[in-house]
């Protein structure tokens, strides 16, 4: 038996492997299993690569390197920037795919469509690269705010260098039919200036769109490695890539949009408007807002029959799930009923909120979907906002002209009271300030979310 | 020619079958599938492996191709295996 088949062999048990660990991956219950099924699948595709390889010390010692620095981020890193961390990989991944068409590029010697293939492998993989790595720097809130001359300079310049890959891509196609003479130092300059193109349009793409967006980005950047993945197969004739990188890019496709669905924002609007601060249309709020002490929310908590909490980044960015669980538990010993109402995109990506309050401990039926919580909002006596701020904005129900209007919030602001855990009065995310804190029935509990919760928490047990 | 055909008819299933394969799913995986998927994404190391070394440019890409998309993989796989770890019921 030849090593090629026994590779195709090991290459078609990869892809189904694949499979059914996406499909598992899309299941609660089944999750994590499908998670392991995954990567033996891909144990599997790297072990029968490594059969017949040109220098197995080097390459050892490349995998070595990659493995030690992904394992040491991946393990290392708090759970509050585990988004970063994924765009992080994925760009890393998009670079990997750039190398291996470059590489491809110097072995070519005649010109023709894989020439094309080429430079859309190159394209794909340096966005991807480049846009995963301006989403990581928004993300880690390196890289801050936005000015709306940088991002008409960058929109402008991403349709100058979409005219450049058109003349490249025209260049080739001409050479190859014989219409322009080939010239390989001029194919070689263009392909360098390519080269740069491509990253430089990451860049433009990603530096205009809110920080708020960021997790749709992540995910359609996600499908654009694969497809990247995908186009590399095709030109070293790999079909374990081919594979594997179609089902990414499809299923990352798919769940960009339903993504965006959830966030009620549609692809056009995120990718080429963004949210746009129409200061026109949006009324400027006014009145105080009302601040309270942790000894008088103590007071409210306490005759509360019901309350619920709604946690969002500022939760996770003062780590506090684990005092948020005490409080709880001390709630619900006092007779109160507890029940946490998380919305879809709180934090800084879907199920943030879950996965640090299943941290936590708390059990997974007391976490609510703002389509189950809203309709009793009326009997909820107390809400407790814990660093949350465009998920619970009433102008996305209430002001026609706002940025947000049309996102499906939690609707704390029917509720009888709602105490709000805030740093400061800055603006969420978005950048759109919040009527919520300026309503009746809202107070403020400002400081680090975990220091109030504490405070709480020995209240209760005193 | 024909082989590029044949690697195109592959393509095009591969990217029907992804679109089927995710219908419905709780927001609470969003994330963990989009890690996931990130993840396999990380097969172009499969390429990297088989590249050549002819000249010294080449060395390094092939080498750097390796590098980058084994960080893609392990840390893919384990981040995501640390978010689901949490979820598991207790």
């Amino acid at each position: 038996m030849d090593f090629i088949f026994l590779q195709e062999l090991g290459y078609i048990v990869a892809a189904i492997l694949f499979i059914f660990g996406l499909k598992m991956l899309s299941k609660e219950d089944t999750a994590a299993r499908g998670n392991l099924v995954s990567s033996v699948g891909m144990l599997i595709a790297v072990l029968v690569t490594l059969i017949k390889v040109v220098d197995p010390y080097l390459i050892l010692l490349a995998m070595i390197i990659g493995a030690g620095i992904g394992s040491l981020f991946a393990l290392k890193v708090k759970m509050t920037s585990i988004p970063e961390m994924v765009a992080l990989f994925n760009g890393f991944g998009g670079l990997s795919s750039f190398f291996l068409a470059w590489s491809q590029f110097i072995n070519q010697s005649n010109v023709s469509f894989i020439l094309i293939l080429t430079y859309m492998t190159v394209f794909i993989g340096g966005v991807t690269f480049s846009g995963s790595l301006i989403a990581f720097f928004k993300l880690s809130e390196i890289l801050k705010g936005s000015s709306n001359l940088l991002n008409n300079i960058s929109r402008w310049f991403l349709v100058f260098i979409c005219f450049f890959v058109l003349i490249a891509i025209g260049q080739v196609i001409l050479s190859s039919a014989g219409l322009l003479a080939i010239n390989f130092e001029l194919i070689q300059i263009t392909f360098i200036a390519f080269l740069i193109a491509s990253l430089l349009a990451g860049l433009a793409f990603v530096v205009p769109i809110g920080g708020g967006d960021m997790p749709v980005v992540i995910s359609l950047l996600n499908s654009l490695s694969g497809i990247a993945a995908a186009l590399a197969g095709v030109l070293l004739s790999n079909t374990a890539l081919i594979v594997a990188g179609c089902l990414v890019g499809a299923s990352g496709l798919v769940l960009t949009l339903i993504m965006a669905k959830s966030m009620n924002r549609d692809l056009y609007n995120i990718f080429f408007v963004g949210y746009v601060s129409d200061s026109n249309s949006e009324e400027e709020v006014t009145g105080e807002t009302k601040p309270i002490l942790a000894e008088d929310t103590y007071l409210i908590m306490e005759a509360a029959r019901s309350v619920l909490i709604v946690p969002g980044y500022g939760m996770a960015v003062a780590q506090a799930q684990h005092v948020v669980k005490e409080l709880g538990d001390l709630l619900e010993e006092n007779g109160c009923e507890v029940s946490y109402g998380i919305h879809p995109v709180a934090g800084r990506m879907p199920g943030h909120m879950n996965v640090l309050l299943a941290e936590a401990n708390v059990s997974y039926d007391n976490l609510l979907e703002p389509k189950d919580v809203n309709p009793k909002m009326e009997t909820i006596d107390v809400v407790v906002v814990i660093g949350a701020n465009d998920v619970v904005n009433p102008s996305a129900t209430e002001q026609p002209g706002s940025p947000i209007y049309g996102m499906p919030i939690i609707e704390t602001h029917r509720a009888k009271t709602v105490i709000v855990l805030k740093r400061s009065m800055s603006s969420g995310f978005a950048g759109v300030q919040n009527p919520l804190f300026f309503k009746e029935n809202t107070r403020m509990l400002f400081g680090d979310a975990k220091e109030s919760i504490a405070k709480l928490v020995s209240e209760f047990k005193e | 020619m024909e082989i590029f055909l044949l690697l195109f008819f592959i393509l095009v299933l591969a990217i029907f079958l992804g679109l089927e394969l995710i219908s419905k799913i709780p927001s609470t995986l969003h994330t963990p599938l989009m890690s996931g998927a990130n993840a396999i994404s990380g097969i172009t190391l499969v390429g990297a492996l088989a590249l050549e070394t002819g000249s010294d440019l080449q060395m390094i890409l092939a080498f750097s191709a390796i590098v980058f998309a084994s960080i893609n993989v392990f840390g893919g796989y384990l981040v995501t295996n640390r978010m689901l770890r949490m979820f598991k019921k207790k």
